[in-house]
């Protein structure tokens, strides 16, 4: 009996380490633990030995039982492993195949430009504000302070309509629209389309601006030059010299344009600054009188500054576009470069 | 406008050229460029021909014999037919530098030596006369360097004055401006008054007091015929870009860019009796110097004689009265047109003028006879001639009254405006420096200014010349302490940059066009449409506003097609432009979109389909859906010419038609030269895009049951009808019915489709058991076989 057990242990421990697989290993543990396996006979053995002989015999049998399924279980991990692993192995991807799907378009250079702006000025505390793009005479130059025959329309080359509408030259009458709208003090941003007859390299018949305006009790030019500085500096995110020049506008008074370090030269002089090392990126002032008037508000009490600035001229310098018209060619191959 | 550095000079110091620049630029004053007359060169001095004859060894050469200082003798050799004895030449010694590093050595030419060169102007860089060498003018002294000889180290500055500085229209202008900058001095001109020699005059009479108020003229008898300008004369002229005509015409030019009056000079001979400055007559009409004969409108000033017109003043004059070179009279003019008289009307006649540009500016009133003295000095000295008195009419009293002209400053209003604090002796100074008179005044000061400044009329005008004369450099900057207020963040629409992400991510490419098109491609896509058209387009393809976004992105494909691209998505958001009934237009902002070529990008791993019309519906669905109100969305089959009949759909959120789906007609596309299949669709975002206010539904927490049915239908039963007929018989248990197939072919009758319906069931106060799921679906097949004639096809 001892024997015959030490054999079937011996040929079981034998017969789990030789399974190939998780189903063999299963018909070996049938083969001892089924109804009929020869360990649960080798149990039912139990009730022919004597009572003094019973304990002894079942515990060797039961000792065998444990080995054996400690055995089984540990081949079974094995064989899973090693299953696990040849499944792993066969299915490996080339992870360098593209990736499947809808490929995301773009945003145009000039609308990622704007709402960099929008961004900038809006945390600034600066709302934004829209108006027509057809405009009348009033809105785009007499409350502007620019009346009829006055030499600064000759730098407006305008769009008529046949009844003496136009297509608004600039954002600056939406200056008007907004003060006339809101009470100061107000600080509001307005971008947009605007057109003028014009055609070259560096003139499109539309382009796009942004006029700003702030009108407060004390809103003063040294607020404006520290506004437009950190503008400038966010926008092209670097350290970057600006100064104002003595312009005219005649809705401005005083009137500036502001010039940057050139970004290309770094202020040393190229060719895209014609070596004067400075930019010209936009003009703006302090709102004159006549314009607070026009738009019904006091000109003691409020005062304010306002600016305005090409949209497309700041997304060329910052993207180093040479050629204002490709914004409008609308080619993929542009567009592409822009994600 | 250009002006050189020595002549600036000559009424005030200056800094070197480059830092001038600067200086004009930092007060206003922008310089465009700084050009050298000539560029470096040495060595060169002026020298005179003593002889010239052929080069024995050369048919092309001449042998010359010249002289720098009148007693040295240099045999130079020298190939222009125009050297000649008694010339005066440009020599480059032995030695001399010039530009393009050519340096001048000693040499043998066919067996004889030449001591140096005489220079063509290109050779010396200034010019590019290469046909002999340069003549010099017979006047100039020998023993000189050439640059000094000729001032060669001059250099022209392009200066950009803007429109309110009509006072800064000439040399002198600019050095008052640049001393006022720079040396806070006040600049006056000063002319001293030529002895008359004749009592000759001429009257002129004054109709339009407030157009023109003051005229001055002066008669010249007897003057010299065919007389030249000298030569440092028309050089000068050169330099600032000025054309050298005739003696009179040069001198007129040159004392408007001395001083900034425009001047006229009449043959006195050909006018007729008095001068009358009037307006004109409706449909009078005018020959030009242009030879150009004009028709005027009543609010052109001119100048008239007894005939007629005689010029148009403050912008041209007449052809019938100018000088000739037969004219022994002449009638010297200088005047002040107001800028209100001017403005604007060179324009209407397509004409610019440098008078028209000054007077329109504003030219100092108290100006004409100091340009009438200044000219008639420098007339004498080249034409001869007895000048007449100056005389001037006016038409008010002469000199503007004491009382005018006064602004006041606030010392706080400078303070507050600016945001710095200026002391109040640099206030007074840069005043000073500006005004007539300057006086203190209760909290400030109060300043007169002068008649050339019509740019000052406000305390802001005083302001921005303390900021501008001390530049703006020197206010500090100072961030604003803004007022507290709380901005927007709206949920009531979908905002536009989200639209704008939206679309990205759906694969579109954002384009902007031009908001006027081409009006036969807009009439060819909305023949029925009234577009607004442009009075003066650009050009005919840019002539009306459009109608809709579809014209410019119909364009933008097409151009991207050609450019070898086959699939293009593309979308824009902008306005099209509405003509209303009466006239009135109405700017809508819209989101437009255009697709063909595939489904997908072309990729490995899946078959590259044509897109369709579901494809983009998706995606116009995806972007409503961003309302958080996909249940007021419908696509209602319609027509719209442009788009392909019954592939058309009017989109709809609730009661409102918010757009338009479809594809190209092939009509159009054929037209066009497009691939077969163009999507487009366009959404009014103003009401397309409105949300839904967001609120919050419990989860129920009982499991949904899900049957599905495939059930065949007659083809011309729409899905929404369908859709609906299950929702109403699905007693309120149905959550969500998904669409997994549509089916049409073997198996199913033709005329008839197939589809195949996810029903998900759900309840919200218990968990449904099959019984419940079986009695809805009988309770949806028994209603749409009764209501739509659906059958169940075998499961």
């Amino acid at each position: 009996m001892t024997d015959s057990l030490s054999t079937l242990i011996e040929q079981a421990l034998a017969d789990v380490d030789s399974s190939a697989s998780l189903a063999a290993l299963d018909e070996v543990r049938v083969r001892l633990f089924g109804k009929k396996g020869l360990l649960t006979e080798q149990l039912k053995s139990l009730g022919k030995l004597s009572a003094a002989e019973r304990p002894a015999a079942g515990q060797r049998i039961n000792d065998a039982k444990t080995s054996i399924q400690t055995a089984l279980e540990m081949h079974r991990i094995r064989l899973e492993q090693s299953a696990m692993e040849k499944d792993l192995a066969k299915g490996s991807v080339d992870v360098t195949l593209p990736g499947r799907g809808q490929q995301p378009g773009s945003l145009h250079p000039v609308t990622r430009t704007r709402l960099r702006i929008e961004r900038i000025f809006g945390q600034a505390g600066f709302q934004v504000a829209a108006g027509p793009e057809v405009e009348d005479d009033f809105h785009n130059f007499e409350a502007l302070n620019i009346p009829k025959n006055h030499p600064a329309r000759a730098m407006h080359d305008t769009f008529y309509f046949p009844d003496g509408r136009l297509l608004r030259t600039h954002t600056s009458p939406v200056q008007i629209r907004s003060m006339r709208a809101q009470r100061p003090p107000l600080a509001v941003i307005a971008p947009g389309r605007v057109y003028r007859m014009d055609s070259d390299m560096t003139h499109t018949p539309m382009f796009h601006q942004v006029e700003g305006m702030v009108v407060g009790e004390n809103v003063s030019f040294a607020n404006l030059k520290a506004m437009l500085h950190t503008f400038v500096e966010r926008f092209f995110e670097r350290p970057l010299g600006m100064r104002l020049r003595p312009s005219y506008f005649p809705f401005t008074e005083p009137s500036a344009e502001a010039d940057i370090e050139c970004v290309f030269c770094d202020g040393n002089g190229c060719r895209v600054c014609k070596q004067t090392g400075w930019l010209e990126i936009l003009g703006c002032g302090m709102i004159h009188p006549n314009v607070l008037r026009a738009a019904g508000i006091d000109s003691e009490q409020w005062q304010g500054y306002a600016f305005g600035m090409g949209i497309d001229r700041l997304a060329m310098l910052r993207y180093g576009v040479d050629d204002l018209r490709l914004f409008f060619e609308n080619d993929l191959r542009f567009l592409k470069q822009f994600p | 406008m250009k002006i050189t550095y020595s002549w600036l000079k000559e009424y005030v110091p200056l800094a070197a050229p480059a830092e001038l620049a600067r200086q004009l630029t930092l007060a206003g004053l922008e310089v465009e460029s700084v050009t050298p007359v000539a560029p470096p060169f040495s060595g060169v001095m002026v020298g005179e021909v003593l002889e010239s004859g052929r080069h024995p060894g050369a048919e092309k050469l001449f042998l010359c014999q010249v002289t720098t200082d009148g007693s040295n003798r240099l045999q130079i050799i020298c190939g222009a037919t125009n050297v000649r004895p008694g010339l005066k030449v440009a020599v480059a010694m032995v030695g001399a530098k010039l530009p393009n590093d050519v340096n001048i050595k000693r040499t043998k030419l066919r067996g004889l030596e030449s001591n140096g060169m005489l220079c063509s102007a290109r050779e010396l860089g200034m010019g590019e006369e290469h046909d002999g060498i340069m003549e010099l003018p017979e006047e100039l002294r020998l023993n000189q360097d050439l640059r000094a000889a000729l001032d060669l180290d001059d250099v022209t500055l392009e200066v950009n004055a803007t429109p309110n500085r009509g006072d800064c229209m000439s040399v002198f202008g600019i050095a008052r401006d640049y001393a006022a900058a720079q040396e806070r001095r006040y600049l006056t001109a000063r002319v001293s008054p030529v002895a008359v020699h004749s009592a000759a005059a001429f009257p002129a009479t004054l109709d339009a007091a407030a157009a023109c108020p003051v005229f001055a003229t002066r008669v010249i008898r007897g003057v010299k015929a065919g007389a030249v300008s000298p030569a440092w004369l028309r050089e000068r002229l050169r330099r600032v870009g000025v054309n050298s005509i005739s003696p009179i015409v040069d001198v007129t030019n040159y004392v408007m860019m001395d001083l900034g009056q425009p001047m006229h000079a009449y043959d006195l001979a050909r006018v007729d009796q008095g001068i009358r400055v009037r307006m004109a007559k409706p449909g009078e009409r005018l020959t030009l110097l242009d030879d150009k004969e004009y028709v005027l409108d009543p609010d052109f000033l001119v100048i008239a004689d007894a005939r007629g017109p005689i010029g148009l003043a403050g912008i041209m004059g007449g052809r019938d009265t100018a000088i000739s070179d037969a004219t022994s009279d002449v009638l010297l003019e200088a005047a002040h047109f107001s800028p209100a008289a001017v403005a604007g009307r060179a324009r209407r006649l397509g004409l610019f003028t440098d008078a028209a540009q000054r007077f329109e500016r504003g030219v100092d009133p108290t100006l004409p006879p100091i340009a009438l003295e200044r000219a008639t000095a420098l007339l004498l000295g080249i034409v001869g001639g007895e000048p007449g008195p100056v005389q001037v009419t006016c038409a008010a009293p002469h000199g503007a009254s004491d009382a005018e002209g006064w602004v006041s400053l606030r010392r706080s209003r400078l303070a507050r405006l600016l945001g710095a604090h200026v002391p109040n002796d640099e206030v007074q100074a840069v005043l000073a420096a500006i005004s007539d008179r300057v006086e203190a005044a209760e909290g400030g000061w109060r300043a007169r200014h002068p008649p050339h400044r019509f740019d000052i009329r406000i305390e802001e005008d005083l302001i921005e010349e303390v900021a501008r004369l001390r530049g703006f450099d020197s206010i500090a900057e100072r961030h604003a302490t803004a007022p507290q207020i709380a901005g927007e963040a709206t949920e009531s629409r979908v905002p536009s940059d989200r639209l704008l992400t939206a679309m990205v991510d759906r694969g579109y490419r954002e384009v902007i066009t031009y908001s006027f098109v081409d009006s036969a491609l807009q009439r060819q896509l909305f023949p029925e449409t009234p577009a607004l058209a442009l009075a003066n387009p650009i050009s005919e393809d840019l002539s009306d506003m459009r109608v809709s976004l579809w014209s410019g992105l119909v364009q933008a494909c097409r151009e991207n097609l050609r450019r070898q691209q086959t699939r293009v998505r593309l979308f824009e958001i902008g306005k099209k432009f509405l003509v209303r009934g009466g006239g009135d237009l109405e700017e809508i902002e819209t989101l437009a979109g255009i697709a063909t070529g595939t489904r997908w990008p072309e990729q490995w791993g899946s078959a590259s389909e044509p897109l369709d019309f579901y494809d983009v519906k998706g995606d116009v669905e995806s972007v409503l859906g961003l309302t958080g109100d996909a249940a007021s969305v419908r696509f209602e089959a319609d027509s719209l010419g442009c788009l392909r009949p019954g592939r058309c759909a009017r989109i709809y959120r609730g009661a409102n038609a918010v757009g338009w789906l479809g594809e190209l007609h092939p009509q159009i596309v054929k037209a066009l030269n497009l691939p077969p299949r163009i999507l487009l669709f366009e959404l009014e975002t103003d009401i397309a895009m409105i949300c839904k206010p967001l609120q919050f539904k419990k989860i129920t927490k009982f499991p949904t049951v899900r049957r599905d049915l495939a059930i065949v239908i007659a083809e011309s039963v729409p899905l929404a009808v369908l859709q609906e007929n299950v929702t109403v018989s699905a007693s309120g248990l149905l959550s969500e019915l998904r669409i997994f197939d549509v089916y049409r072919g073997p198996g199913v009758e033709t005329g008839r489709k197939s589809i195949a319906l996810g029903l998900i069931l759900q309840d919200s106060s218990r968990t449904l058991t099959d019984v419940d799921a079986d009695a809805v679906v009988t309770a949806v097949v028994a209603r749409l076989r009764d209501v739509l004639s659906a059958t169940i096809r075998d499961q």
